[in-house]
Order: C-alpha cells, then structure tokens, then sequence
C-alpha cells in the first residue's frame, strides 16, 4: 500500500548462521494499517525473519527502520518497548499463570509503581493495578476469554490458547502485531473467526499486522499484500492476486 | 510437657530453615540455578550484626536493618559478578562457579574476621513467657522467630501473586525467552530474586544466631545445606514447598534430637529426605515436570 506511511521498512536484512545463510536480502515494506502476509515453503526462513525483527537473532546484515527509528542495534526488550508484539509458532504462553495474568505480562511496560509501592499498597500500587485489570479484562472480552480469566493458561483449550497469546501480545499496545502461523492447528471454523478477528484487531487498534501462515485461504483471504520467501530470498511481493497467479510462486510450492 | 516444648522448638528451627530454604527455591525456580552460596550469606549477615553491635554498639534495629542491607547488596553483587556472565553456560559450570563463592566468602572472612569463635550479642532480648506454672517456658525469641516467618511468607506469596514484580517473576521461571518478547528485563527480575532471598537469608541469621549465638566463618554451611534440603524436600521452585519442608525437617531435627539420639538427629533428617524423594522425587509440593510427546 503505497498510499500510506509505512511503519516497518526493512532493507537487505540478512543472517548467517555458521556457513548457512538462512535469509538474505530481505526487503518488506509494511503501511500503518496493513495486513500483511509473509508465505513460503518449510524452511524458507519465515519464523527466522520474525526472529530477527523481534531481535531473538541479531542480524548479520541490513537495517529495520521501525516507526522511524532504527531498531537493528536494540535488543528484544526495547523492541519491544518500541511497539512491536508477536506470538509464536509453537504457542509460548506462561502456562501455569492465570489467563488473566498472562496478559498482565504483556502489559509490562505500562507499569510504573516500584516493589517498594506494591509493599506499602500506595495509592499509585492499587490505582495501576485498577486500570491495567480493567484493561487487560477487556482485552480478553474481546478474545471471548473474559470468563476463565482465573483458570492456568495450559486448561484453556487450544484454539483458546491461540487467542490468549493475540491478546497477550496486543496488551503492550503494539504498532505492529506479529502473527507467526496464528491458524496452525485450527478447525475450517475457527480459521474463518480467526479471519474475522484479524481484521477486527486491525480496526479497532488501527495497527499494522504481519503474519506468517500456511493456510492459504486465511492468507488469500485477509491479508492485502502478500511476500513470497523461499531458500531465504524474496521471490515476489504483491496482491493476493498478483502472488496466486506467478508462476515463480507455484513453481516453489509444488515444484517443477 | 517436654512434647509441646519440642513441637514449639521444632516449629521456631523449622521457621529459619524455611526462611533459609525460600532464598534456594525462588533463585532455583527463577534462574534454574542452585546457589551454594546462600548459607555463606547467611555468615555474613551474621557477621555484620555482630561489628555492628559489638564494635559500633549501634542499637539492635539499625543492626539488624544494616545486616539486610548488606545481604541483599552481596547477593546482587554475587549474582551479576559471578553467575550473570554464565546466563548461557551449562548448569553444571554455573554450579561449581557457586561453590567457587561459597568458599571464597567463608575464606574471606576467615581471614578478616579470624577462625575463632564469637559470642553473638542478644539483639532480640530474652526473657520467655510461661505456661502452666511456669512447667513450661517458651523464650519470646522462639515465638518471634515463628511469627516473623509466617509473616514473610505470606507477604512474600502475595507479592509473588499478585504484583508486577511478582508476575515478571513467575513468567521468567515459565519461559525466559518468551518473558523477554514481552519487554521484561529478565536479568534485573533475577537480580530482585537474589535481593529478596539474601535480605531473607539476613533475617534467617539473625533468628539463628539469636537461637545459637555463637558465630564462625563457616557457621553458614549447615543451615545452608539443611535449608536446602528442605526446599529439595518441600518440592524445589515452590514457596509453600519451601515453607512446608523447612518445618518439618525443624520439627523431624527437634524430635529425633529429644526422644531418639542427639548424635543421630542429623542422620535421621537425611535418611527422611531420601525416603521422601524415593516415594515423590519432585517433593511434597513439587510440581510434575510432564514431558511434552
């Protein structure tokens, strides 16, 4: 979408690891307010490219310039800080905390009170604590998890699971949302909600969302511009349209 | 009679022992590390009351208030000196790096303070209440020691539940990396974890020392590794476990010591520990470590 601003531009991002280079030349262009999608074969370097720009991997080479400031040198917890959130792959909640506590956690950043405020209960204690509950309650309204907000992340079921590490990650009120394959594991049914709650996110927090995902209908479906990675390198970016219908691409998914 | 003075000095051995054995388990459930060190803190603490009292003759609060200070600052320092450089080392070099510590303390201040013996004042005040006739005295001292334990535990388990700190805490034990994309700084969470359990290793000396007032260099070594056992044995990584365990070893101590052998006291506690571990190897409140398949 180049009729808006974008707030991530990445340019030649790459990594070695060892003699192995995983991604190189990367180049993506994500607007304010873009659902983007990030697809490719097993092993084309999808997650490592979310790796790099949450800063998990330090990259070899290129620069991320996120919400115009330069976030190659920083590290994962001023990524963080500066507005970008993700979920992961394989799901990563903390599973033994209550639901509610989970997205708590990713409120983090918003908290200011000291250990000493939370000994003595000061007003600003209880005041922050207030404001985030009710905020992180209607988080997980949103999510259709306000009612087990009290029970372990890990006796949620698994789709549950899946929204409670979207509402986690969007409780650090994100620019930019990262969804590593949000649908792997989902039912035809659950995909379709999962579509409708993307866009839903996109609306109402009017953020930008990058996801990486296999399910080519939810992809297809939601995202507005799409970029196909295989062997580490981008092969084509574009529409849905555009990329469905390049030979290139289909070449790399079903082979010659 | 000789019963309840027991269950009461079991319970009071036991308080300093869960007090102790918390600084093992929140350091353990947090960092994934055992810090042998701890019971040398205890020293210290221990020796810091003492200048502080017997040298400065400052009175018994600010020594005390002094000691934690100290404690928390030592085990800070410890912690981002000796094991924060081997965040990404084995377990095993983080470990003996540990024991590495432990012997550099109990050196250190056998060399600075000597090897001999000191007579630690009675900062706590003694007297005793009486029960039924006085056939049954209880020190104040006994009685502070429990309340005072109860007491933290309980405000530790509520800022462990419900507080910023506490909830950072509790995702770095889950899952560092994940804990970390969420923006929390997960080297400054272990350094508070080493804060709370060396100022609570400093309480823990000075009850203990209260109790047994007399200090060395190497004081720290027993209670150390008996705290330790108590948290292995209340299930290690949990606070009630820590609590739990530590009263029961205080209280298996005083019994065995009382109606069995003095001599064999300690070789009972042990001989408990393995049996335990045998039956339920994660301890009594230790939770399941279930494989993922």
């Amino acid at each position: 979408m180049n009729n808006q601003e974008s707030i991530l531009s990445v340019k030649g991002l790459g990594i070695d690891f060892g003699g192995l280079t995983a991604v190189n030349k990367f180049n993506i262009e994500v607007g304010k307010t873009d659902i983007y999608g990030l697809i490719g074969p097993n092993g084309a370097g999808k997650t490592t490219v979310f790796n790099m720009l949450t800063k998990v991997y330090t990259p070899s080479r290129g620069t991320i310039i996120f919400d115009s400031k330069d976030t190659s040198k920083m590290n994962s917890i001023d990524v963080n800080k500066a507005g970008i959130a993700r979920t992961f792959q394989n799901i990563r909640l903390f599973a033994n905390q209550s639901v509610l506590d989970n997205v708590l956690v990713g409120m983090h950043n918003s908290y200011t009170y000291s250990a000493f405020d939370a000994i003595i209960r000061s007003p600003k204690f209880k005041r922050e604590e207030q404001a985030n509950r009710k905020k992180a309650m209607e988080l997980l309204e949103i999510f259709d998890l306000a009612h087990s907000a009290d029970v372990p992340a890990k006796s949620l079921p698994y789709g549950a699971q899946r929204r409670l590490e979207i509402a986690r990650a969007l409780a650090s009120s994100p620019k930019l949302l990262l969804l590593d394959e949000p649908a792997a594991g989902m039912n035809p049914v659950e995909t379709e909600e999962l579509m409708n709650t993307i866009r839903f996110i996109r609306d109402k927090f009017q953020i930008a969302i990058l996801l990486i995902e296999h399910d080519m209908k939810l992809v297809m479906g939601v995202c507005e511009k799409i970029t196909v990675l295989n062997f580490g390198q981008v092969l084509v970016t574009g529409t849905p349209d555009e990329v469905q219908n390049n030979p290139e691409v289909i070449k790399a998914y079903i082979g010659d | 009679m000789i019963l309840l003075s027991s269950l009461i000095n079991g319970l009071s051995l036991g308080s300093i022992y869960a007090l102790i054995a918390l600084g093992y388990t929140m350091v353990y459930g947090i960092a994934k590390m055992l810090n042998f060190a701890h019971g040398d803190i205890i020293m210290v603490g221990a020796y810091v009351a003492f200048f502080a009292s017997f040298s400065f003759g400052l009175p018994a609060i600010v020594c005390i208030i002094l000691a934690i200070v100290a404690c928390v600052l030592l085990g800070v320092i410890i912690e981002g000196l000796a094991y924060k450089p081997l965040r990404q080392a084995p377990s095993l070099s983080v470990l003996i790096t540990a024991i590495g510590v432990s012997y550099l303390l109990q050196n250190s201040s056998q060399l600075l303070f000597g090897s001999a013996t000191k007579i630690f004042p009675s900062l706590l005040g003694n007297g005793s209440f009486k029960f039924f006739d006085g056939k049954l005295s209880v020190p104040y001292l006994t009685i502070l020691t429990i309340v005072v334990c109860v007491l933290i535990i309980i405000v530790l388990q509520w800022f462990i539940n419900h507080t910023e700190t506490g909830r950072c805490m509790r995702a770095c034990s889950e899952d560092k990396g994940a804990a970390q994309l969420m923006g929390i700084n997960v080297n400054r969470t272990i350094s508070a974890t080493f804060a709370i359990g060396s100022g609570l290793a400093a309480v823990a000396a000075i009850l203990l020392c209260s109790m047994y007032p007399s200090i060395s260099p190497t004081l720290g070594s027993m209670p150390g590794i008996k705290a330790f056992t108590a948290a292995v044995f209340g299930g290690i990584g949990s606070i009630p476990g820590a609590f739990l365990g530590g009263l029961l070893l205080g209280l298996i101590e005083t019994f065995s010591n009382v109606f069995i052998s003095a001599q064999l006291s300690d070789a009972i506690v042990f001989t408990v520990l393995i049996v335990v571990l045998l039956v339920k190897p994660t301890g009594i409140l230790g939770k399941k470590i279930s494989e993922k398949v």
